[in-house]
């Protein structure tokens, strides 16, 4: 009888964060996919990242997960994009080797004590009075857990769509997994369908690429993880991405394949995310719009094929080449594999807690497009919080439930379960309400402490990272305290086109001006002799951190009064046996989302759709009794 | 306990009565009261479960009233905070100006229910008393969907809700830039931007200034009758109300104190306040009379200031009262047309009380004059409550903010939290505003998607 303390479905990227996560918490973890070679594999674009999703990766990587590692080592054009705007906002994105990748999560899986692959297509998830016993393979063999990540994908009843030809499976090449869902639904679930796209891949040598725009990566390229040695990055040699654009005669011949478009005729039933739109849908719905811009992008630094970035379709292959070759430099391109859409299974996520586990069977976790998110990044972060939920119950540790105030990932899974999702959701900045104080490059201030507490993070980074946090705010408080006199400054401040003082001023009001810099400032009068000052001259990260503090401050304080005026509601907590039924006054709806979420905190019950500002009222004083 | 802001309300129906009671609870309570009342103790001081007597007094130092303020330091109190409770005479004005001395000192207004939450959170509510507020809470959602002004409320959150639509678009063009940097979307330029953001505050400002209006419709129009002695005020009150209440003789002077009276004009009510003489008598009871009437006036919306034939209109009273309160409204009245004069006295409206002539004239003019500039129609938002007109305050002062961003060039997530803020002040109004709100907004508007 084989038996694991946790058994994770699925060795796409949030499998990938749980089984690792799991394994390193000293459980005994089995990873379960129907092809190993298929561990880490990239289904859509090659590339991590990206506005808000590189947020995720870096706290994923805080909390000690593996992406940012995976990504930095095979890595073949980083870029940080937003740069133009505050630092809230900056985005670490990478094009990645697709197939570097995959080998390189392949071998971490490995690699990792505790965790063994299982090539097997399990087709139950077994369990006995609500709790997870196992799952069961479709050779008939039974192997038991007490904790189960389910992270399928778009493989449960995968159908695959090109034109008006379907061809049942979860990627291209690759088998659908069937059974899961019914035996999902026998214990009591609910499920839906959702779709996604995929664009053609192109051969790189039929490309006319001198007549392309060129879009190179970053001058000095920045790493995901806090744990890649500076030195050593780049691991790869970086190339560029390439720019076209369709024209009105490319969507005059995209048409010609509407009657026969899975999508328009109504063959296709799954929502498909508005926010990735195929091509032939962004036709339909922007008429007015001549031209639409493509990327094509490497899929590897020996590979031959390019990913079309923006042209998602699942028309007939031959309507896709016959409007490609009107593409400016693709008027001779060669198409490997045309264009797809994939229809699966999801379960709405309002049936999973905020640790991931499912209300219905204890021991088991939901993570990635089963909850009906898009983006490997997502996936990722629900694979974490899965990982170490399901580590923690075995062990009996606390468990990991982010706020929103304190990561996207705790936006992320707190979106899931309050608003359910009917489309594939993607992590988006304007998601995070307390978006100044979410920054990139203060993900492990604000998450190392738990990758620390659950041992997903060495010791001495950790204690890097509370060294340099105490820096930081004893830095603050310096520059708080030291004035500068006018006939110090003033001549400087000339030579910046910055208004001069009149008596003396503070290092920190002057580094509100947007014109001076805090490195320029403490040079003057010397500041910099001071050996706290020293300290943080070598430590630019510091002084990068207390720059940005400082600059910032009036709205970073109003941000952390909103989450300090709003923490009083979070930390009301709800008993989880509440039963709503009972509460009269509830209005119908408030009372039938309440049951169904089952909130843990009046925070939490507010933002669930459908409950109103009365029901909160009403809960509030029932709560007493 | 939480100790972050300090909220107030009225606590008794809003309306004439014999007292009203303003509730304060939070941290702030004891020192907020301290700035602005005065009495043998400061509160700040003072045992728990005590009553004391003071004056409070507005921002200039003016008396708004005399009161009696009750002291419950926390965790005995309903709250379970330090509040205080504030019984005034049972006049709205009374109540309506205490709130707003103290909202001008970092207390805000309570959300409805508030005081319920926090002691609710505070762990101060049993089961009956919870059971007790529940039925209140529930209750006042069904009266106030039944209620008489549910035709208004409509049509304000039906404005509120066009102006958080235009918020949500101009914050969407924010937002397009910050998450789809990458896309090829055309991203709108500063100057669109502060137009559609002026526009929005141009809306707000209309809104804030029906609150004037929405006054008179809940608490009706003041109007001091002004004039020399024995030029026929009390008639005309008199005639106004068709009642004899006024002592009305020929002996100047007869009129010592204040009658006040309430007449509906055209559906608005008018509380039409005949003062004694304004003049200088020997008479030490008269003159009584006379720093009341003068009283009066301060508190007045609108002046009717008369003379008749052979008096006119005094200019010396013209100044007095200007130089009480300059911008007040003034009409000026003619009484006594129908008597035979060699003057020929300048006025707005030209009556006789004594054969019921013009006093059409004078209702028209004070209807028109009340409304100011607003003309009313029952289809035009009109804001009437005090926590709606702040609401509306605080989202024109997140917008201002935005405006000095977008203008000293900050990036768009610092914009972002300004509109949000203001978004979030009009959602109080109507409901919440969530994040998916901008982002459908920009799913259906622009072409996104590489």
């Amino acid at each position: 009888m084989k038996k694991f303390d946790i058994i994770v479905i699925g060795g796409g990227h949030a499998g990938i964060e749980a089984a690792c996560a799991g394994a390193n918490m000293h459980c005994s973890v089995a990873l379960i996919t129907m092809d190993k070679f298929a561990i880490g594999r990239m289904s859509c674009n090659p590339a991590i990242g990206g506005t808000a999703k590189g947020h995720l990766v870096r706290e994923i990587d805080a909390l000690g997960g593996v992406m940012g590692k995976i990504a930095d080592r095979t890595g073949i054009q980083f870029r940080m994009l937003n740069k133009s705007k505050g630092p809230a906002v900056w985005s670490p994105r990478c094009q990645s080797d697709r197939k570097l990748y995959s080998q390189e999560a392949c071998k971490l899986i490995v690699s990792t004590t505790n965790l063994d692959i299982i090539e097997a297509n399990v087709i139950e998830i077994l369990s006995e009075n609500k709790k997870v016993l196992g799952i069961k393979t479709s050779d008939g063999e039974i192997i038991f857990c007490s904790a189960l990540v389910l992270s399928s994908g778009t493989f449960l009843n995968g159908l695959m769509h090109t034109g008006l030809k379907s061809t049942v499976g979860g990627r291209f090449g690759e088998n659908a997994a069937n059974g899961i869902t019914q035996s999902l639904i026998n214990l009591g679930f609910e499920s839906s369908r959702l779709k996604t796209g995929t664009p053609p891949r192109l051969k790189k040598d039929s490309i006319n690429w001198e007549k392309l725009e060129e879009q190179p990566g970053d001058e000095f390229p920045q790493p995901f993880s806090f744990q890649t040695e500076k030195k050593q990055f780049p691991f790869q040699r970086q190339v560029s991405c390439h720019i076209t654009y369709t024209d009105e005669n490319v969507h005059k011949i995209l048409e010609k394949g509407f009657s026969q478009s899975p999508m328009f005729t109504g063959i296709i039933k799954g929502v498909g995310p508005r926010y990735c739109p195929s091509i032939e849908d962004k036709i339909v719905r922007f008429a007015d719009k001549k031209q639409h811009q493509l990327f094509l992008e490497p899929e590897g630094l020996d590979s031959d094929q390019i990913y079309l970035n923006g042209f998602s379709s699942s028309l007939p292959a031959e309507i896709q080449l016959e409007a490609l070759h009107k593409i400016k430099g693709l008027e001779d391109v060669i198409m490997i594999r045309p264009g797809y859409a994939v229809e699966y299974d999801f379960f709405p996520p309002h049936q999973v807690d905020l640790t991931l586990e499912t209300k219905l069977i204890e021991g088991l976790y939901f993570a990635g497009q089963i909850n009906g998110t898009s983006g490997y990044e997502e996936a990722a972060a629900q694979g974490i919080v899965a990982g170490i939920n399901a580590a923690a119950k075995i062990k009996h540790l606390p468990e990991l439930i982010l706020k929103r105030s304190e990561a996207y990932i705790g936006v992320l899974i707190d979106d899931l379960v309050n608003k359910s999702t009917d489309e594939p959701y993607r992590m988006f900045t304007s998601r995070a309400e307390h978006r100044l104080l979410l920054r990139q490059d203060n993900a492990d201030a604000r998450l190392m402490k738990y990758g620390n507490k659950y041992g997903l993070i060495p010791k001495d980074l950790y204690q890097e990272t509370v060294r340099r946090e105490k820096l930081i705010i004893n830095g603050v408080e310096l520059f708080n305290n030291i004035k500068i006199h006018a006939r110090d400054i003033n001549a400087f401040l000339v030579t910046k086109e910055s208004a001069e003082i009149d008596s003396t001023e503070t290092i920190s009001k002057l580094c509100k001006r947007p014109e001076l810099s805090l490195k320029e400032i403490i040079k003057i009068n010397g500041t910099e002799n001071i050996p706290l000052v020293q300290e943080l001259n070598d430590d630019k990260i510091a002084l990068e951190k207390i720059e940005i503090e400082l600059k910032y401050e009036g709205y970073i304080n109003r941000q952390q009064e909103m989450v300090e005026r709003l923490e009083r509601y979070e930390s009301a907590k709800i008993p989880l046996t509440l039963n709503y039924s009972t509460i009269k006054a509830l209005s119908a709806e408030g009372r039938e989302k309440l049951n169904k979420v089952k909130p843990r905190s009046i925070g939490q019950a507010s933002r669930i759709s459908g409950v109103t500002p009365s029901d909160i009222s009403i809960l509030l004083v029932y709560l007493k009794s | 306990m939480f100790t972050d802001d300090t909220i107030v309300a009225l606590a008794t129906p809003n309306g004439s009565g014999a007292i009203s009671v303003i509730r304060m609870s939070g941290s702030n309570s004891f020192s907020a009261i301290d700035k602005i009342f005065v009495g043998k103790k400061r509160i700040s001081e003072a045992n728990t479960h005590t009553i004391h007597y003071g004056k409070i007094l507005d921002g200039e130092k003016n008396l708004i009233d005399d009161v009696l303020v009750s002291v419950f330091r926390c965790p005995n109190s309903y709250t379970g905070e330090d509040s205080v409770e504030i019984s005034t005479h049972g006049n709205p004005l009374i109540s309506k100006k205490i709130i707003e001395a103290l909202t001008d000192l970092n207390v805000r207004l309570a959300e409805p229910g508030e005081f319920t939450k926090r002691a609710f959170l505070n762990n101060k509510l049993d089961l009956s008393q919870a059971e007790a507020v529940a039925d209140i809470i529930s209750a006042r959602t069904d009266v106030s969907l039944k209620g008489a002004r549910n035709q208004l409320d409509g049509i304000l959150s039906t404005k509120v809700r066009e102006l958080r639509d235009m918020l949500i678009n101009a914050s969407s063009f924010v937002e397009l830039e910050l998450d789809f940097a990458e896309e090829n979307v055309e991203f709108i330029n500063q100057d669109q931007l502060l137009k559609k953001i002026e526009i929005i505050i141009f809306e707000i400002n209309t809104l804030l200034t029906t609150f004037s209006f929405g006054k008179i419709i809940k608490d009706g129009i003041n109007v001091a009758l002004v004039g020399p002695p024995n030029v026929g005020k009390s008639s005309l009150l008199n005639y106004i109300v068709k009642e004899s209440r006024a002592i009305v003789s020929d002996i100047p002077g007869t009129t010592r104190d204040v009658i006040r009276e309430e007449v509906s004009i055209n559906g608005i009510l008018f509380r039409l306040h005949d003062t004694a003489g304004i003049r200088l008598s020997k008479d030490e009871l008269e003159n009584i009379g006379i720093r009341r009437s003068q009283q009066t006036v301060i508190d007045a919306d609108v002046v009717i200031l008369i003379g008749d034939v052979f008096t006119g209109i005094p200019l010396e009273l013209v100044e007095k009262i200007n130089g009480l309160n300059a911008n007040k409204k003034i009409i000026r009245v003619i009484n006594k047309i129908d008597l035979e004069s060699n003057l020929k006295p300048v006025a707005d409206i030209y009556i006789s009380v004594l054969n019921g002539v013009g006093i059409n004239l004078l209702f028209n003019k004070l209807v028109q004059i009340s409304n100011g500039s607003n003309v009313y129609s029952e289809k035009s938002a009109v804001v009437t409550s005090l926590r709606h007109f702040d609401c509306l305050k605080n989202a024109k002062e997140s917008l201002l903010n935005g405006i000095l961003s977008i203008k000293n060039k900050i990036s768009g997530e610092f914009i972002a939290v300004d509109l949000r803020n203001a978004a979030n002040s009009l959602s109080e109004i109507i409901g919440e505003v969530t994040s998916d709100d901008i982002l459908n907004n920009i799913f259906m508007k622009f072409c996104i998607g590489k």
